[in-house]
């Protein structure tokens, strides 16, 4: 949270890049794009584009990490060398071993792994190009990745962030009021439960603040889930239709 | 279909199914006396359970289905096999129709070797076990294995073996479609390579409305040519 005067995050009651404070940047995924995978999700959220695959339930390997009773959910999130303007050095860092950890707890919490006992579910989160926000965009990613591959589990996870720039609460941090704004709160949220499954705080906030940040992380949280949703009817939404049957019929001869 | 309905909306985790007087079946839970989908599929209700029958997904192993599995590891008295599922599944000396002696498994079946086998108990720790003591199973020594969704097996065999008959007849090859997406192929090598350009199309188109017609005129037009 660093602090810089001369930066103007607020303008005539509009952010940076023209949103209101309690808008979301546009929101883009799409399920099942890769095909090595056993489920697969890509997503863009503003600037951001993360690609999330998952493979398993499988034998878990090393067999001293397997548990006997339930699944382990293995999430690994890695920043791409070309993802931020200067060269992010490959390789796990401390940063990036808490996001995985973060993310395989909150998304341990929805599957239901009691089903397949000593095996686990791998879940790679691959940042292509980042923009504030990343660990939100791949826990959302990742979800539907996991549904895509079939996993039973009780609900999705949809996570958002919101914080504090120039003492006003606004949801959906950019690059430049994460770094530059007072506080970044991400939310992992599964709407069936209203549950919150991921937590944490950068900077500070009064219990008021945090109220409010609160309230409008869950509401976009709720629309985001309804894109991870669609995503999947998109992608498997059955019955072709009679065009699309001619065009096969072609293909064919 | 009698008490078999079939309801093509596409089920996502943690959608609730507005059924009271049935039960949670496969791929369903309970929460607060409501059923909900657990995983990704649709809806299938079945003398009285509500299931989910899965668009995705690797293979389940349920006792009683017969499977292609490759032989992983061999021990003194039993074999390691991979069958597609989470955990391998054993087989063991007295459920193959030799005499095998202790210790002498390899000569029998070796790492790498295909195996159609059937599963005979699933416990809750996932363990398996299977059988070749039965019935047409076997090694399999010849033709070759593809690999397709598990969730797509009921298409390649279509509605009461349609579909499979269909491409044995036209391509004159023994095919084995093993419940956990392995496909075993074998006859004269056109035979086989049409069979398998046939099952990958069923794969793909998986959902088109009369594909048994799309996939008979393709079988049709390309037997001409061998």
């Amino acid at each position: 949270m660093g602090s810089n005067e001369d930066i103007e995050l607020l303008k005539d009651g509009k952010r940076q890049d023209g949103r209101d404070f309690d808008e979301l940047r546009d929101i883009n995924i799409e399920a099942g794009v890769l095909k090595r995978a056993d489920g697969s999700a890509y997503i863009e959220w503003g600037q951001n584009k993360i690609m999330a695959a998952v493979y398993g339930p499988r034998e878990m390997h090393p067999r001293h990490a397997q548990e006997t009773t339930k699944a382990v959910v293995r999430a690994r999130y890695n920043m791409a060398a070309f993802s931020v303007p200067d060269r992010k050095r490959p390789g796990p860092d401390r940063r990036s071993v808490e996001i995985g950890k973060l993310v395989s707890e909150a998304l341990e919490k929805v599957v239901f792994t009691e089903r397949y006992p000593r095996s686990v579910v791998d879940v790679f989160i691959e940042v292509l190009q980042a923009s504030a926000g990343t660990r939100c965009g791949g826990l959302t990613a990742a979800s539907v990745a996991l549904a895509d591959a079939g996993i039973p589990m009780s609900d999705m996870v949809a996570s958002c962030a919101s914080g504090k720039i120039e003492d006003q609460v606004v949801l959906d941090l950019g690059k430049n009021e994460d770094n530059y704004g007072q506080a970044d709160v991400p939310v992992g949220y599964i709407p069936r439960t209203d549950e919150i499954c991921l937590l944490q705080m950068d900077g500070n906030l009064t219990i008021e603040e945090y109220e409010e940040a609160m309230d409008l992380s869950i509401e976009a949280c709720k629309e985001i889930y309804e894109k991870q949703r669609q995503a999947l009817r998109d992608k498997y939404s059955t019955e072709l239709n009679e065009d699309e049957i001619e065009e096969l019929k072609k293909e064919v001869k | 279909m009698g008490t078999d309905e079939v309801d093509r909306k596409i089920l996502l985790p943690g959608d609730e199914i507005d059924e009271e007087d049935l039960k949670p079946g496969k791929g369903m839970f309970k929460r607060d006396g409501k059923i909900y989908a657990a995983r990704l599929g649709v809806k299938r209700v079945r003398s009285g359970y509500a299931n989910v029958a899965a668009q995705s997904g690797r293979y389940e192993p349920q006792e009683g289905e017969k499977v292609i599995g490759t032989v992983t590891d061999i021990n003194s008295s039993f074999w390691m096999v991979d069958v597609n599922a989470p955990n391998p599944a054993v087989l063991h000396v007295n459920d193959v129709p030799w005499m095998v002696d202790y210790g002498d498994t390899a000569s029998y079946i070796d790492v790498g070797d295909a195996v159609l086998v059937k599963i005979t108990s699933v416990d809750e720790q996932n363990k398996m076990q299977v059988t070749m003591d039965e019935e047409g199973l076997k090694k399999l020594s010849d033709g070759q294995i593809i690999e397709i969704a598990p969730a797509q097996v009921p298409r390649v065999i279509g509605r009461g073996g349609s579909m499979i008959s269909m491409l044995k007849k036209y391509t004159d090859c023994k095919i084995f479609v093993g419940q956990n997406g392995r496909i075993w192929i074998s006859g004269q090598l056109e035979g086989q390579y049409l069979a398998a350009k046939a099952i990958k199309m069923i794969e793909e188109n998986a959902q088109a409305v009369g594909l048994t017609d799309v996939v008979k005129e393709f079988l049709e037009e390309n037997t001409d040519r061998f």
